[in-house]
């Protein structure tokens, strides 16, 4: 969230701001990624204590479930930052953390890469093009030059 | 701001260096001219830019875009109808828009496809065979200034340009096996042969031969072989790579401008390419009758003029469009009175997918793939390929299988019943990544009189300068065609006998969504037309006002077809290219009077 995208600069975030809009026409709120989760998670843990009298951390893993499913379907009601948005945000970034190349900090030892059998950065399979309908062998290479 | 600095006159000046920029910065410079090239991107090349192993980032390039227009400093705005408040596109979604040198022609795939002879003349074609009624009062398409047998020589010259890799479906008038046989005649076969189909593609092939359809290779720009283009520069071929659209291409197997054209004019020195420089306005003389150069902001911000004789308007269609009107050039369009030619028939693309989902005994590994090559199509419900007489619509969909690749952020298959999160998503992301192939359809969408492009009244880049805004939503006519085109899709995916299919469609009541990325084919807005009452431009990309300026692009479309525009829109700057040489440069004035 210290890198620029965290910042919000991939997103055009000039006013006048319209969250009234349809979903449809897309992110319409002024806030950047990391505002999303410092306000987001203040939100959450108020949230917490005042539904399960602790912060969100220390619930047990299934209430923990439970808070993350009731953000998502927005049945929480944050005061800055609603739920369902922090939620999303959330995911997108986790989803993207899972799978995307080490290189970036997450899928640590390329752990997802092997869990689905994506050969990640290998991005050469001249060897295979008269193999189609084959198991494919070859396990993920990282940008880093790593195998798993 | 003071006032720009002035800069040496040059004979002709090009407003973005991507696809069309590059044929016309050829063009003039063969023919002796000074040329200067503004691109308000950064430079870029193969290497250091599309180098392995870092460009196989699908976070840094697939969903961050790095190779994309920065929204931060300049988007669009959008609103589904001409009575609503337009809000900015924040986030990328629905389109992705290029930036640098090459332009969009870096992160595409490669489908390089041609329109069918009767998109030429649509309007007219469907009058003919159907009746004067059918097609809608409110849908404003028509007939293209230019036809089919006119541009095919360009079209075939672009092809060897980009080494294609494809199989004719008809050579000079004869239908060939494997190949389309709806394509227009050819005059000559593809430059490199097809790839072998990837497995999706292969069971795709065969359950579209049990239905009595002739699938066919996608015409790629994605090199088979190693290939030398008519410019004697150098193509290497492809290896599936699984990483096409969205990043550059490390092989130099991808057509771009980087792989076919700009070599040659690296060390040309009547040729000097500016990058960083963001043009805000094509100046006209005192007459209206002339232009006489543009204005840019450099890299430092310094605002600079670039007087020049020749004013080429080559960036992407909707930049086309947003300058002509920050410029003052032709009428805007005023969709109460239909007057107005600048920003009319603002058109895009109608696309669904079926995901069918295998067991874990068939390996569909889709990582395999390209971003054309190794895919298979059937063309027999696009264009006006069948009749459509009792279908209540006009135009279709090509139908096109196996995946640009495997990136499991963007491109995981899921069946909709997933959880979207949990221990049975990640159950459900093992089960499925290796054993699920997509199927899609790509249809075309007409024209509209109430579908345009205008300058915002409130969002500004951050020069300060008006935004473009869209006012786009679904008609009828595409919702059917789309229902349609996709009851096929989902008939040949059943007999392609995965355990289960999936579709997703837009459906009558689903808005125009600008969060799910669909295509990037936005056309109109500057087009093209046999009258300056009803087009922005001549048959040879000529601005009816300013007969010294000429517009390049998807922005030309009349309508919207079902193919990937960038066969076209190259064939038509080839077609005005050739005019220029033998016409305007040594008679410069209106080429259509």
């Amino acid at each position: 969230m210290e890198l620029p995208y965290g910042h919000g600069a991939f997103f055009y975030l000039q006013g006048p701001f319209h969250p009234e809009s349809p979903a449809t026409l897309g992110y319409q709120l002024r806030y950047t990624p990391r505002e999303i989760y410092r306000l987001g998670i203040e939100d959450a843990n108020a949230a917490s204590r005042e539904n399960h009298g602790r912060e969100f951390a220390r619930l047990d893993p299934s209430s923990q479930e439970q808070f993350l499913a009731s953000m998502e379907e927005g049945a929480l009601k944050f005061p800055t930052i609603p739920a369902a948005l922090l939620f999303a945000q959330l995911l997108e970034n986790t989803r993207e953390g899972y799978f995307s190349d080490p290189i970036h900090g997450g899928n640590r030892n390329m752990v997802a890469w092997n869990w689905i059998g994506f050969p990640g950065a290998r991005a050469d399979f001249t060897d295979w093009i008269d193999q189609a309908g084959t198991e494919y062998p070859y396990g993920p290479v990282s940008i880093g030059g790593t195998k798993a | 701001m003071t006032t720009p600095r002035r800069l040496k006159p040059v004979d002709a000046v090009i407003i973005g260096y991507g696809w069309t920029g590059a044929i016309l910065a050829k063009t003039l410079t063969d023919a002796g001219l000074h040329v200067v090239a503004l691109e308000r991107g950064p430079a870029r090349d193969t290497s250091p830019d599309f180098e392995y192993p870092r460009i196989a980032d699908e976070l840094r390039h697939g969903i961050r875009g790095e190779l994309w227009q920065p929204l931060a400093a300049e988007t669009v705005t959008v609103r589904h109808s001409v009575n609503d408040t337009a809000v900015p596109y924040r986030k990328y979604g629905s389109f992705v828009l290029g930036n640098g040198v090459g332009g969009a022609g870096v992160h595409w795939n490669g489908m390089l496809w041609r329109a069918s002879p009767e998109d030429f003349r649509f309007r007219s074609h469907i009058e003919e065979r159907y009746d004067k009624h059918f097609i809608p009062s409110e849908m404003t398409i028509q007939d293209y200034p230019v036809s089919f047998e006119e541009l095919e020589p360009h079209f075939d010259h672009f092809e060897k340009v980009c080494g294609v890799s494809g199989t004719a479906g008809n050579l000079r008038g004869t239908i060939r096996p494997h190949g389309n046989p709806f394509e227009g005649p050819r005059s000559d076969d593809y430059p490199t042969p097809p790839l072998p189909a990837i497995y999706a593609a292969q069971l795709f092939e065969k359950a579209s031969a049990q239905l009595g359809y002739r699938s066919f290779p996608v015409p790629a720009a994605n090199s088979s072989v190693a290939f030398t283009n008519p410019y004697g520069v150098r193509l290497g071929p492809c290896n599936l790579c699984g990483y096409c659209e969205r990043f550059g291409c490390f092989l130099y197997s991808k057509a771009s401008p980087q792989t076919t054209i700009l070599p040659i004019l690296a060390n040309r020195s009547s040729l000097s390419v500016r990058t960083g420089a963001y043009v805000t306005r094509i100046q006209q003389d005192a007459s209206k009758k002339r232009a006489t150069g543009v204005l840019y902001i450099d890299e430092n911000g310094q605002e600079l003029e670039q007087p020049a004789d020749l004013v080429i308007l080559s960036a992407f269609q909707m930049h086309n469009v947003r300058l002509l009107l920050l410029s003052g050039i032709g009428a805007p369009y005023d969709p109460s009175s239909g007057q107005g030619v600048v920003g009319k028939n603002y058109a895009y693309q109608m696309v669904a997918a079926t995901s069918a989902f295998f067991g874990e005994d068939v390996h569909i590994n889709p990582f395999i793939g390209a971003g054309a090559a190794g895919m298979r199509a059937i063309d027999e419900f696009n264009s006006d390929h069948y009749d459509h007489s009792k279908l209540g619509f006009v135009g279709g969909a090509v139908i096109m299988a196996g995946a640009t690749g495997g990136r499991p952020i963007e491109q995981m298959l899921l069946p909709p019943d997933t959880s979207r999160w949990g221990r049975s998503w990640k159950e459900a992301v093992r089960k499925h990544y290796r054993h699920s192939a997509p199927v899609t359809v790509q249809g075309s969408v007409m024209s509209y009189r109430d579908r345009y492009l205008s300058l915002d009244p409130t969002y500004k880049d951050k020069h300060g300068v008006p935004l473009l805004r869209i006012t786009f939503d679904w008609h009828d006519n595409e919702y059917r065609m789309a229902a349609y085109a996709a009851s096929k899709m989902e008939e040949i995916v059943r007999e392609m006998h995965p355990q289960s299919q999936a579709t997703l469609m837009f459906k009558p009541g689903n808005h125009y969504d600008t969060r799910i990325y669909q295509s990037t084919h936005t056309t109109g807005g500057a087009i093209m037309g046999s009258s300056p009452s009803s087009s922005v431009i001549n048959r040879y990309s000529q601005s009816w006002d300013l007969p010294n300026l000429f517009v390049y692009g998807a922005s030309a479309f009349p309508q919207n077809v079902g193919y990937n525009p960038t066969g076209l829109l190259a064939g038509l700057a080839y077609f005005s290219a050739e005019k220029l040489k033998s016409t305007y440069l040594r008679s410069p004035g209106p080429l259509v009077s």
